[in-house]
């Protein structure tokens, strides 16, 4: 089976799963959703909205308030620095500015190749070992701007993270 | 898993319920406990740390080391996984113990230093003095290797919390159970009424950790006294503050302590049903909950009629989706309900109208983790550290430019110097320190010269900070005060739900005053002296308006970090508005950059790495800065290794 058709079967499962009125289940069906697909597409918050017996907007709203929802496809490869406070003094916003003009991309964008998302997250609760980046769910600590590029590159040669 | 302990009251025929069996009188149990306690061992034990800090530091690699190692038979010992120590600065952290001796702890250990220590210490068992960091208490001294109570870090702290952690492995219940995890749930169920057990929390003092000091006993009582058909225990694992991470901490190196918390307050309430609110950026930490609830269910810590009392509890774990505003009680239940997470007024409060319309007590992990050891220890013991007002401890997250980063917890009434100076060991950089931020984007900027000043609920309060969540971020003379308070503002705009107008529009206002001071370019009627001189002044009544009418806390306590900065570092202000000139140097669109034409040799690496490309030059030859196109980000400055470039 195609992988996208079987992503879809899976989506279709995900959401079917929900009885009707469980609005507390919007939430982490959301996630599930973003966890198989990586985003949220926009059919899923309409198809959501029926089945719980909501509207769209009410979904939409929920999708829209939280930062870790994505309505548009990531790259293969998330980049997350760290604008926390201990991180911010440790020059964070210089790391951030240099990974995305090494990449070409504005914070929250995707590289035209589709290898690399960078977000900024409000703190990755690793203070301790500021400046912090996660790239997918690696954690690394006491990042250098210069080193993350060197890192950023490394993996788009084929390197592992 | 549910360990050692488990499997042999298992063997045992599974007498009467296993957390009456491991605390009980029997030899048994005991003998169990004193091994998982490492009182007797027979092999060398290591036990490596692996949190989230000790992870990202390398800690995965040393552990694959010494599991390789051991499985390759070049050493004999057992490797354990630990939690964190909290002593985060020299992750990775591996603790070794030999038989009839202390566990010893290295630092910074890497995976390329493991044949030696399996050399030296494990074959040849002997500790290295020289490399070693401390020994702990559990047996003879060692010469040469300090005990954990004289090393300055952990000298001046006294640990309720953060007692077990960093010595077990947190996925093992049977490990947990050996270091008193649950001891209180078992008393309380065997030898207390609900209402005494709300009565000893409330005769403990404990004030609610997660940042408002709300006494958590209160708080009980009146969902105690509500009747209803449903009532709910939910613990905010929600620690959105940035420059906190003792919740995270809490949950990845001991879960038992919390989940324990919890069980005691729905039997003190009278609810059967817990939520875990917890961020998804904490993936370790929701993983280690999940295996101690699964473990707790199986051993009938959990689960329909605990310890055949009638009492019934179980847990689900909910993960946040990354708002800040769901760290407010009220928007956090919102966002369990499946709703955007914005906040409603109180009263009612949730003790009597919480989750699904049921009394709800919220308290946050460190609150949670309080408990199990107040009721097992008794409210006197817990009294007894602290202050009146504000009893027992307080872990705060050290971070910044301090020597030792990392988790302290400090008896309440410490001084925030002791703190700062004496376990964080003072200024990293070699420049002086001159403030702490304390609270996060709800709290102040504290000044050296109040670092007197008592960690206490009331006497923070007195001097326009507050205890906030326990995040202490520590900043230099190279930090500029106009940008931090600009930086939390950023941040709560950004954050901030949109439901009230003071806080949407009251937070953005402020962030344009301090974007107009910390710029140069652009507009003449956006960045224009008239417009930063009335910006200034209108500065604070925006922030004391947004203070008294925001709707929730979050957004009432949103001006403080630009209140305490115009405060006690009004000058950074005014010559940011006067002199056009950050002091500290942080403000990159007021610097100006020059390339000293005597020192530069042509090498290039400014213009390669200039993320503008405002240099020009040919190699070998001197370079130049073009001035318009210059951002001011600091990067050639940072790279060139002939200080040919000059900042002004």
């Amino acid at each position: 089976m195609h992988p996208e058709a079987a992503s879809a079967r899976e989506i279709t499962g995900i959401i079917g799963e929900v009885p009707r009125g469980r609005h507390d289940l919007v939430i982490p069906t959301l996630q599930r959703v973003q966890a198989t697909l990586g985003y949220i597409p926009e059919q899923v918050v309409f198809d959501l909205a029926e089945q719980v017996g909501t509207t769209p907007a009410a979904v939409f709203g929920v999708a829209t308030f939280y930062n870790q929802f994505r309505l548009t496809a990531p790259g293969e490869h998330t980049i997350r620095v760290c604008r926390g406070t201990a991180c911010h003094v440790k020059g964070s916003a210089r790391i951030l500015d240099t990974i995305c003009r090494a990449l070409g991309v504005a914070s929250g964008e995707t590289t035209r190749d589709g290898l690399f998302t960078v977000e900024e997250v409000a703190c990755l609760g690793s203070c301790s070992i500021a400046p912090a980046v996660m790239i997918d769910d690696r954690f690394y600590g006491h990042v250098t701007a210069e080193g993350l590029v060197e890192l950023a590159e490394a993996i788009s040669r084929g390197g592992d993270a | 898993m549910t360990g050692e302990l488990y499997r042999r009251w298992e063997e045992a025929g599974r007498p009467g319920h296993f957390l009456a069996w491991a605390f009980g009188n029997n030899d048994d149990a005991a003998e169990t406990i004193r091994l998982l306690r490492r009182e007797t061992i027979e092999r060398p034990q290591v036990f490596v740390g692996t949190g989230t800090c000790g992870l990202a530091s390398g800690a995965a690699d040393v552990l694959a080391a010494f599991s390789e190692a051991a499985a390759a038979g070049t050493i004999d010992a057992d490797i354990h996984e630990a939690g964190c120590l909290g002593f985060c600065r020299m992750e990775p952290l591996v603790e070794i113990q030999l038989p009839g001796g202390p566990g010893v702890l290295y630092g910074e250990v890497t995976p390329a230093e493991v044949p030696a220590i399996a050399n030296t210490v494990l074959a040849g068992g002997r500790h290295d003095a020289a490399r070693a960091l401390l020994r702990f208490d559990d047996g003879p001294p060692i010469d040469g290797i300090d005990a954990v109570a004289d090393h300055p870090f952990f000298r001046p702290q006294r640990r309720i919390v953060l007692s077990r952690v960093g010595r077990f492995d947190p996925d093992d219940l049977s490990a947990a159970i050996a270091r008193e995890d649950y001891r209180g749930l078992l008393e309380a169920l065997t030898a207390k009424t609900p209402g005494e057990t709300v009565a000893t929390i409330e005769a403990s003092g404990l004030r609610g950790r997660g940042g408002g000091g709300f006494p958590t006993g209160t708080k009980w009582k009146l969902a105690a006294r509500e009747q209803s058909d449903r009532k709910y225990v939910v613990m905010n694992a929600d620690e959105g503050d940035p420059g906190a991470f003792m919740d995270r901490s809490v949950l990845e190196s001991d879960p038992h302590a919390a989940i324990e918390g919890m069980a005691l307050c729905g039997y003190a309430i009278g609810a059967a049903e817990g939520y875990i609110y917890c961020r998804a950026e904490y993936p370790l930490a929701i993983r280690r909950l999940e295996t101690a609830i699964a473990d707790a269910r199986e051993a009938g810590i959990l689960g329909e009629n605990i310890l055949g009392t009638g009492f019934s509890f179980d847990i689900r774990i909910k993960m946040g989706a990354g708002a800040f505003v769901c760290g407010e009680e009220t928007a956090l239940l919102a966002s369990i309900e499946g709703k955007r997470g914005m906040p409603r007024p109180r009263p009612p409060y949730p003790a009597q109208s919480g989750l699904f319309g049921r009394p709800t007590v919220i308290n946050n992990v460190e609150s949670m983790a309080n408990i199990g050891w107040i009721v097992s220890n008794g409210p006197e013991a817990f009294r007894a550290v602290g202050t009146p007002g504000s009893p027992g401890t307080k872990v705060f997250a050290l971070s910044g430019k301090l020597e030792r980063s990392g988790l302290a917890e400090v008896p309440m009434g410490i001084s925030i110097g002791e703190i700062v100076e004496g376990i964080g060991g003072g200024s990293e950089t070699g420049l002086a320190l001159k403030a702490v931020q304390i609270g996060g984007p709800s709290g102040a900027c504290v000044p050296v010269d109040l670092w007197h000043t008592a960690v206490d609920y009331d006497e923070l309060k007195r001097i326009g900070a507050m205890m906030g969540s326990g995040g202490l971020v520590v900043m230099d003379e190279g930090t500029c005060m106009v940008d931090v308070a600009r930086f939390f503002l950023d941040f709560t705009t950004k954050e901030s739900c949109g439901k009230c107008t003071p806080c949407r529009e009251g937070t953005r206002r402020m962030r344009h005053i301090l974007e107009q001071l910390t710029t140069r370019w652009g507009d003449p009627d956006e960045g224009g002296a008239l417009a930063r001189f009335s910006g200034l002044i209108e500065l604070e009544r925006v922030a004391r308006d947004v203070q008294k009418t925001a709707l929730c806390g979050l957004g009432q306590t949103a001006p403080n970090p630009v209140l305490s900065t115009l405060k006690f570092f009004r000058g950074e202000y005014e010559a940011h508005l006067y002199d056009r000139r950050c002091p500290a140097g942080v403000c990159t669109a007021l610097r100006e950059y020059a390339i000293d034409p005597e020192a530069c040799v042509g090498c290039g690496r400014c213009k390669k790495l200039c993320p503008a490309n405002a240099i020009v030059g040919s190699p070998k030859k001197t370079h130049y800065i073009v001035e318009e196109k210059c951002i001011g980000c600091g990067s050639c400055a940072d790279t060139c290794t002939f200080d040919a470039v000059t900042v002004s």
